[in-house]
């Protein structure tokens, strides 16, 4: 069903984790569709992206692209994070298949929230950058069993 | 090659060796068309009648009540159109439950476009079927009831015999689906006042493509394959002969069998619960803890995603199954999950795994330790296992 890179990016994802006091936190996507991407930026005074780490609620699609994505913004501007679309991160993935697309715009739309709230804290406008849509951050988590 | 744990048996199921070979026959020995008049035919029309008989026995049922078609899903559809069509006179009302098989619900919702009325029964936490809502749900223009014999998800029971009885007392037919269930709990078709009742070879390791349809000695129910006259005029097409007798082969093996092995698998199931329910926190059993098929198990893991977990576990050689969106194609989880009331999040990290009885303790064991690990580690990847472990102080 997978590509070998999406397959490899699954079983091997790259920059899992979290990032203690991060210049930009974002989660897009929401728990009743089945994906959740949570991106954290490191991101220095020269504007780059130092370091990057992220945690995914999904399939394996999702966790590749997450994988993917952070792999394709690390060391990089944010200018140059902002052509980091999902487009591109499905072919270096070398494509995936039709019913998961919509994981590769959530890698995307993860990069760009965690983008804003790194342009918010620090009162930066990123050219091309918009709010993002969709936020979970606040949504109650299920009680335990 | 990695050994395979095949623990799908929902899914499908291995022909079983002397199926194939009490099959193989007919493909080059005894090929004659059943309905032709020479001696060469005679042989597999005496095996078809033989496999119906052994069918029919199992059942308690007489043998001009069982049907062959190519399957559940074609009896399903069969069992519901012919009859709405065929008592549409006497009203267009259907009551059917929400945890159905797609074989009955996308039938249904096709008969509501064709004007007929349905009525969807809600389950309980356990998924069982109210009786009460059942008979409140009950008209004067219902014609027909059809809930399924064990759920093919979380292998609930439904209480069959109880359903039957409504559905006479108020003089209404009654269908299940018991793809589940035939050759894995003991069916009688009088007891439990079943009318219709839909089954498929390739659950009790038989072979796929043939099924049959049990109608009622009475029941109006007409063609829904419009052909030959095979299976007394009721459904056209040349009989499979050879996936008949493997059916009637494997309904032989399976009533045999059926109390020893599925005390075997009840051992491995709950071996498997039992480990997973202790050893894995955040864990839900779907189902009911007692009224459940033998051979299955369905958990839900809160935190994680039930693709991410099933490819994980076929690294490790192991097949199982989930109600996740994303292996159904769709951006909903179960149906029947959902019905049981778990909230979506949770419906997307279900994992159904279905036993049989060649699988050993060890290998149970090996899923189990398998499956700790794996979703130790997706929970570590998790988003809510994270908020949920910084609200808790966890973190």
């Amino acid at each position: 069903m997978y590509s070998e890179k999406v397959m490899d990016h699954f079983q091997n994802p790259r920059n899992v984790g979290e990032i203690e006091n991060a210049s930009g936190m974002g989660t897009v996507g929401n728990a009743k569709c089945g994906d959740i991407m949570r991106i954290y930026l490191d991101i220095d005074e020269n504007q780059i992206i130092r370091d990057v780490k992220f945690k995914t609620f999904g399939c394996g699609a999702a966790v590749a692209t997450s994988s993917m994505a952070t792999e394709m913004v690390k060391g990089k501007t944010v200018q140059e994070a902002m052509q980091v679309t999902n487009k591109a991160v499905m072919e270096a993935l070398d494509g995936l298949p039709p019913v998961k697309v919509h994981c590769s715009l959530l890698a995307e739309e993860a990069i760009h929230a965690a983008l804003w709230d790194y342009a918010e804290k620090h009162g930066i406008k990123i050219e091309g950058l918009e709010k993002p849509k969709s936020d979970i951050g606040e949504e109650e988590v299920e009680e335990e069993y | 090659m990695k050994e395979v744990i095949y623990l799908d048996n929902a899914a499908t199921t291995k022909t079983r060796p002397e199926v194939v070979e009490a099959m193989l026959p007919y493909f080059t020995e005894f090929y004659g068309n059943p309905s032709s008049v020479y001696e060469f035919s005679s042989q597999p029309k005496k095996a078809i009648a033989h496999a119906r008989e052994t069918i029919a026995k199992a059942l308690g049922a007489k043998t001009n009540e069982i049907y062959f078609t190519n399957g559940g899903t074609e009896s399903d559809n069969w069992a519901l159109v012919a009859t709405a069509e065929a008592y549409q006179n006497k009203g267009k009302h259907i009551i059917t439950s929400k945890i159905e098989h797609h074989a009955i619900l996308h039938t249904c919702e096709y008969l509501e476009k064709r004007g007929f009325e349905v009525t969807y029964l809600d389950v309980d936490e356990f998924g069982v079927v109210k009786l009460e809502e059942l008979k409140k749900a009950i008209r004067p223009d219902t014609i027909l009831i059809s809930i399924m014999f064990a759920n093919n998800e979380i292998g609930t029971l439904q209480p069959i015999k109880e359903i039957g009885e409504i559905a006479k007392e108020h003089g209404i037919l009654f269908h299940t689906d018991a793809v589940q269930a035939f050759g894995h709990v003991p069916i009688n078709v009088d007891e439990c006042h079943i009318d219709m009742l839909s089954s498929s070879a390739h659950k009790l390791n038989g072979p796929r493509g043939v099924g049959f349809l049990y109608i009622r000695t009475g029941v109006k129910s007409r063609s829904f394959i419009h052909g030959g006259a095979q299976e007394r005029k009721r459904r056209g097409g040349t009989e499979n002969t050879p996936g008949i007798v493997g059916f009637g082969k494997a309904v032989e093996i399976a009533v045999e069998t059926m109390e020893e092995r599925t005390a075997k698998e009840k051992a491995l199931r709950d071996h498997l619960i039992e480990r997973v329910m202790k050893e894995i926190p955040f864990t839900r059993l779907n189902g009911h803890p007692a009224k459940r098929l033998s051979n299955n198990a369905n958990f839900a893991f809160q935190f994680i995603e039930g693709e991410s977990l099933l490819i994980m576990l076929d690294m490790d050689g192991i097949c199982g199954s989930s109600g996740s969106a994303c292996t159904s194609g769709s951006l909903d989880p179960s149906h029947v999950l959902l019905a049981i009331g778990l909230p979506h999040e949770i419906a997307h990290g279900s994992l159904r795994l279905t036993v049989n009885d060649e699988i050993t303790m060890e290998q149970i064991d090996f899923t189990v330790d398998s499956m700790k690990r794996i979703v130790e580690r997706l929970r570590s990847m998790s988003p809510l296992y994270e908020d949920y472990m910084r609200k808790n102080g966890k973190h």
